[in-house]
């Protein structure tokens, strides 16, 4: 499996995963015993991941004076909201900005991906695959190796960095990873014979697009927006780079808020989680697409 | 020909934009940045530049500051790497046979990869509170109240080189470890059990059946992960500013190390530094990119 198929996935290595495990009618090999040390090192292992929960939650309904060394792993003596309230107050504004970026970004550049991907897949040209490779190498670049003139790029056309600049940096940034998973998605859920007919009926790309490939492509969009919302929502050095702390997104503001001289630990916990939330919430509600926009899309990093 | 035009060139007109947008921003900024790292544009005034051709590369391989920041960042690549790894495998080994709850296991395992890395490290930057002993804060203090005092250390803040970038990398491997499992496990169910039946048939045991048989089927896998993980280790920034913040030398990895020479508005040695990091990746990728598009024409 190379990256373009573990990406092929998309919704396919999630059902892969979903999958039931195959029983063996002789045997699954494994003894009672073996079962209890499996069960065992699971839940060994579901401590690890959640000791951070654990600590980010109880911390965030502290009083500041209940952050002392010796409770820091208790339960808060008295229950406050105080924190939240803190971390809202600032995180506010910054949460909406991150939400006018986040939104339109996935959108357009999972419409364009789309179109790309289409003519990838079914629509092919002489070079298809050269333009193909130029498209994907521009997924794995380090943003440091751009970072410079880009922020010279804008400064040049007299833009004002901020949210609109940083909204068309992700899409740009954002149009290889949204191409290569609606290129594999098309090529594995479209025959080419459907392709083919149309095309002998006379029907041209934009008709062919709209008519046949936009009806089924519902769940390639719920990947690619899935993916780019939650990467521009988690970005930070474009934000670092492009914008200033009064006019950033949510990653500035958290990092704002737990960063200054003196910390508030159970505001800044508290300011994790709410700035984890939007995230949190589509992981939750959508996790099967989550999971395959992993697949098609944490090669992007 | 002119009909053949007519069927290629619509297509071609969909890509254009992106082809357009892509030369400029990614290759076109790219040869810039390593244009300006060619000159010595050294500070933020607007004097007239001249190239002083490899100088700025000649100078970062002869500085002690930049060899240390690309020592942590190998450090840090092996220890992420082995550790994700591990924890990645081990969970998609455990659950791959099927266990009760499965879903909840699969679920928690994955859920810090939706976590921003910034938020990620502010809670970790507690957990990894250096202060021991009556003092200790964070995971030092759990470890005292399980009367597992002997595991108390400092961190980030001492020792080491590998103790150092060991204590950055396991944040990250608390966040990618569950995609790692994801992706094996994903492996491991597309492995047909018709394989797994003819093993055991043979009497093989269960250590020689993954050993011989079920290991190499996902060694395909195994090589996109280094990958990802390889790639994604190179580039990590944000943890680290979370965690020990940027301006700490004894965690500071290129990336972390380009930004610090930016707020000196050295151009020329941050572009330098971003063309390092650059050819890095480049060795680790292009070739990847190359095989995929390879394997991809030929079906």
């Amino acid at each position: 499996m190379t990256v373009v198929e573990a990406s092929a996935a998309t919704g396919k290595a999630a059902a892969a995963i979903s999958r039931k495990p195959q029983r063996s009618t002789i045997s699954d090999g494994s003894t009672r015993k073996s079962r209890t040390v499996r069960y065992v090192l699971l839940l060994l292992f579901l401590l690890f991941v959640l000791t951070p929960v654990y600590v980010v939650l109880i911390t965030s309904f502290k009083t500041s004076s209940d952050t002392t060394a010796a409770a820091q792993w208790s339960l808060p003596q008295t229950w406050t909201l105080e924190p939240w309230r803190k971390a809202w107050d600032v995180l506010q504004p910054y949460m909406v900005r991150s939400l006018s970026l986040a939104v339109p970004a996935a959108i357009i550049a999972s419409m364009i991906g789309s179109a790309n991907g289409f003519v990838l897949a079914r629509w092919r040209f002489p070079g298809a695959n050269l333009v193909f490779a130029f498209i994907l190498f521009g997924m794995f670049i380090p943003y440091q190796a751009v970072m410079l003139p880009l922020r010279q790029t804008y400064q040049d056309l007299d833009v004002t960095r901020g949210i609109p600049t940083l909204l068309i940096t992700h899409v740009i940034y954002g149009l290889p990873i949204c191409t290569l998973i609606f290129r594999n998605y098309y090529a594995t859920v479209v025959p080419n014979e459907i392709i083919e007919s149309a095309r002998v009926d006379g029907a041209g790309l934009i008709q062919t697009y709209a008519r046949i490939i936009l009806p089924i492509s519902i769940s390639g969009f719920v990947v690619t927006l899935i993916w780019q919302f939650t990467s521009v929502w988690n970005d930070f050095l474009f934000a670092l780079f492009l914008t200033q702390q009064n006019n950033g997104p949510v990653t500035l503001g958290l990092a704002a808020l737990a960063g200054g001289q003196k910390v508030d630990y159970a505001a800044s916990m508290a300011g994790a989680l709410i700035t984890s939330f939007p995230t949190l919430l589509v992981y939750i509600l959508l996790g099967r697409w989550f999971i395959g926009g992993l697949m098609a899309g944490a090669l992007k990093g | 020909m002119h009909g053949r035009i007519r069927t290629w060139g619509p297509g071609a007109l969909v890509l254009l934009p992106t082809v357009l947008l892509l030369g400029y921003f990614v290759y076109g900024l790219i040869a810039w940045t390593f244009n300006t790292s060619l000159t010595d544009k050294h500070n933020a005034r607007p004097v007239p530049t001249k190239h002083v051709g490899f100088e700025n590369y000649v100078n970062l391989f002869g500085e002690d500051r930049f060899l240390n920041s690309l020592k942590n960042l190998g450090v840090l690549t092996v220890a992420f790497i082995v550790g994700t790894l591990i924890f990645g495998v081990l969970w998609a080994l455990l659950l791959e046979k099927g266990v009760t709850g499965e879903g909840v296991f699969r679920s928690i395992f994955l859920f810090p990869m939706a976590v921003s890395m910034i938020a990620s490290g502010v809670v970790w930057g507690w957990l990894l509170n250096p202060s021991q002993g009556d003092d200790a804060r964070g995971l030092n203090r759990l470890f005292a109240l399980l009367h597992l005092n002997f595991l108390e250390n400092p961190w980030w803040t001492a020792g080491s080189r590998w103790t150092t970038m060991a204590s950055i990398a396991l944040p990250a491997v608390w966040q990618l470890s569950g995609y790692i499992m994801a992706l094996f496990l994903a492996g491991f169910r597309g492995i047909p059990p018709e394989l797994r039946e003819a093993a055991r048939v043979d009497g093989a045991s269960e250590f020689k059946l993954y050993r011989y048989v079920l290991f190499p089927q996902l060694s395909p896998i195994a090589l996109s992960a280094l990958i990802i993980l390889g790639h994604m280790s190179l580039k990590l920034f944000d943890l680290i500013y979370a965690i020990t913040g940027p301006n700490q030398f004894r965690t500071e990895v290129p990336s972390v190390y380009m930004w610090n020479t930016l707020l000196r508005s050295d151009m020329a040695k941050a572009a330098g530094i971003a063309i390092v990091l650059l050819a890095v990746v480049a060795v680790l990728v292009i070739p990847y990119v190359a095989y995929t598009v390879r394997q991809e024409s030929e079906e």
